[in-house]
């Protein structure tokens, strides 16, 4: 039986030292997610919710508190486990896609499996998540060659690519016009109805927040308001 | 797979900043082609004129006079007297035949044409010692040392200096220093050498050149005594009986010798000591430009990673290790290095052919060796440059921090 929780995070804090002085960007973050839950979370800009997305992605250590991911204690890791967590349990969905340019979508969706250690089969499951998302036709094509849509659907693709516990996604619609940013949100919100992918959102958007069923507002550090999740 | 995957993909990389990337590539490339370049001329180099020093035989000793100036501080001159008592076969018998000889330089001419060269006064045994064949006329005989004769055997290139032929020479009368010397033979052309050209000289008998040309403070002194030892095993021991001969005749005590005898392997010993010297110095300076290059390794690479920051950080977000990161890197900083050493072997190779082909223009013997060690050394030294100025620039973009290197704009 797998683990119910694919977040819980535990009074996080997080503390920075900008020259003289300690900027405290979170001051006690207590958040659960359930596996196959679809949430935002939203806050004006120096809210915290980057560092909390930063944190969540297993990017970066809290300064106190427990994270478990996925079941997998993650607060006490080195740089390196920590980048074998991301590579296995997260998938990244970023406002600026960040593929490589050089790079087909084939082999950008292909370069997670490269630093998981899989050696067979990794055009073929890479062809399946380009499916997925529907762009099955468009493999041998460079970034610089797909529109807006079609890039953040690769870069999607590239997240489900090592079946991750859940996908993080940072303003996935922000770079995007808003029927490409629609057509986006449709995938993700697909997979999630279809495959029970759990789903997070950090946004500002809230027509984007608005289609998921849970919102966390962060305001200063702290948890403001979390409506409609069952935690 | 892995291996070659990462290779594809840095010159994959490399190749999307070509200009950079050649430019990059180009310092390694001098460097590495002058460390090339040089080594095969010194090789060259240090090949010709032992080559050169083989060719006077194996068993062939020079003794001169004078010895260590600490100790003797009034040599007595060699003379002929010393080269008969050499030549006696019982008291030097490893002594097959001894050449006494002067040696100087003098101004020939004829019929207005004049050249300065040098000179050499010697015995009829020389043609034999030094193996000097004529390809006209006759050597210096007997009778013309006797005689104190007026003649002279013409080297090649005197010969054509002064009458624009080789041949037909003999009768001719030459002046040398103002006196007339009767044309007896023309030597065979030995072959210009890198230390001393054998064509450029006139023969005069020895006994001539002593009363005529060049008056030294003793009678009958000479400044050379070359001997034949009787082969080349018994060069040690002619040395030995040489020695004794001569400690005889000029009463020196033990460990003062007023006279030194040098063999072949003194000769090659001394010139591939400077020839081993050159070769480290030119290698030196060359080595110099490939540090340079290797600093414009890391140089671009630094730009690279700043350049990537976004890039590294996404391949850490998706599970990158430290150690793929630097991986990458390291393998885009020794290809870059690796392209210049193999393209600086060829531009090496090229440069001391022309090199080559220029000394051979200007009639000097010298053919550029390029030895496989050199090849081999230079391979991995580019490629050690590559990985050595590479690991900087890898570690820091191994260290990013993936969280901020994606938000790097």
């Amino acid at each position: 039986m797998m683990n119910e929780w694919v977040i819980e995070a535990h009074d996080i804090t997080k503390t920075f030292q900008m020259g003289e002085v300690e900027v405290h960007a979170l001051r006690g973050v207590t958040l659960r997610v359930k596996r196959s839950e679809v949430l935002s979370i939203m806050g004006p800009s120096g809210s915290g919710k980057t560092t909390l997305m930063n944190i969540l992605g297993a990017l970066d250590h809290p300064s106190s508190g427990s994270y478990l991911l996925d079941g997998e204690d993650v607060s006490g890791l080195h740089d390196d486990q920590l980048a074998a967590i991301r590579n296995r349990k997260v998938g990244f969905v970023f406002q600026t896609f960040n593929l490589l340019g050089r790079h087909t979508a084939l082999t950008n969706v292909a370069l997670p499996m490269r630093y998981a250690g899989v050696t067979r089969g990794r055009r073929k499951r890479a062809q399946q998540a380009l499916e997925a998302v529907g762009l099955g036709d468009r493999i041998r094509h460079r970034p610089a060659e797909l529109s807006g849509g079609e890039q953040q659907r690769v870069a999607i693709a590239r997240a489900l690519v090592n079946d991750p516990a859940f996908i993080l996604a940072d303003e996935p619609t922000g770079n995007l016009d808003t029927k490409s940013g629609d057509e986006v949100m449709d995938i993700l919100l697909n997979l999630n109805k279809d495959h029970g992918t759990t789903l997070l959102f950090v946004t500002h958007d809230p027509e984007v927040a608005e289609r998921t069923e849970r919102i966390v507002r962060l305001r200063d550090g702290l948890i403001e308001n979390d409506k409609g999740g069952g935690a | 797979m892995n291996f070659w995957q990462s290779i594809l993909e840095a010159i994959e990389s490399l190749l999307s900043h070509k200009l950079r990337s050649a430019l990059t590539v180009l310092g390694v490339v001098i460097g590495v082609g002058a460390v090339i370049g040089m080594l095969a001329i010194g090789a060259g180099a240090q090949d010709t004129i032992t080559g050169s020093i083989t060719d006077i035989g194996t068993n062939l000793l020079f003794v001169v006079a004078g010895g260590d100036r600490e100790v003797v501080s009034n040599p007595k001159p060699l003379t002929e007297a010393d080269a008969e008592a050499i030549a006696d076969p019982f008291s030097a018998p490893s002594v097959l035949r001894v050449a006494p000889m002067i040696s100087g330089s003098a101004e020939v001419s004829f019929a207005g044409e004049s050249t300065h060269t040098s000179i050499e006064g010697v015995t009829p045994d020389y043609s034999l010692v030094r193996n000097v064949g004529v390809v006209e006329g006759e050597f210096i005989s007997e009778l013309h040392q006797l005689g104190r004769a007026a003649v002279v055997v013409l080297g090649q290139d005197v010969a054509e200096t002064l009458f624009g032929r080789t041949q037909a020479l003999v009768g001719e009368t030459i002046r040398i220093e103002g006196q007339p010397f009767r044309v007896i033979g023309v030597a065979e052309e030995k072959g210009g050498s890198a230390f001393m050209n054998e064509d450029n000289r006139v023969i005069v008998p020895l006994s001539t050149i002593r009363t005529r040309l060049i008056r030294r403070s003793t009678a009958d002194s000479v400044d050379t005594i070359l001997v034949q030892a009787a082969g080349a095993d018994a060069v040690p021991q002619a040395t030995e009986e040489i020695t004794a001969v001569l400690r005889a005749r000029h009463r020196t005590p033990i460990g003062g010798d007023d006279f030194s005898i040098f063999t072949q392997q003194d000769f090659l010993a001394t010139a591939e000591t400077i020839t081993g010297v050159l070769t480290i110095f030119l290698g030196g300076i060359a080595a110099i430009s490939l540090l340079v290059g290797g600093i414009g390794i890391m140089n671009i690479m630094l730009v690279s990673v700043t350049e990537r920051t976004r890039e590294i950080g996404l391949r850490k977000a998706i599970g990158a290790r430290k150690r793929d990161i630097m991986l990458q890197f390291l393998t885009e900083s020794s290809m870059l290095s690796l392209t210049g050493g193999i393209i600086g072997i060829l531009l090496g190779w090229g440069l001391s052919q022309g090199v080559g082909a220029i000394a051979a223009a200007s009639n000097t013997e010298l053919v550029p060796l390029m030895s496989l060690d050199a090849v081999l050394l230079a391979t991995l030294f580019s490629l050690a440059v590559g990985l050595f100025f590479g690991i900087y620039p890898a570690k820091r973009a191994a260290d990013l921090e993936p969280a901020e290197a994606l938000r790097y704009e």
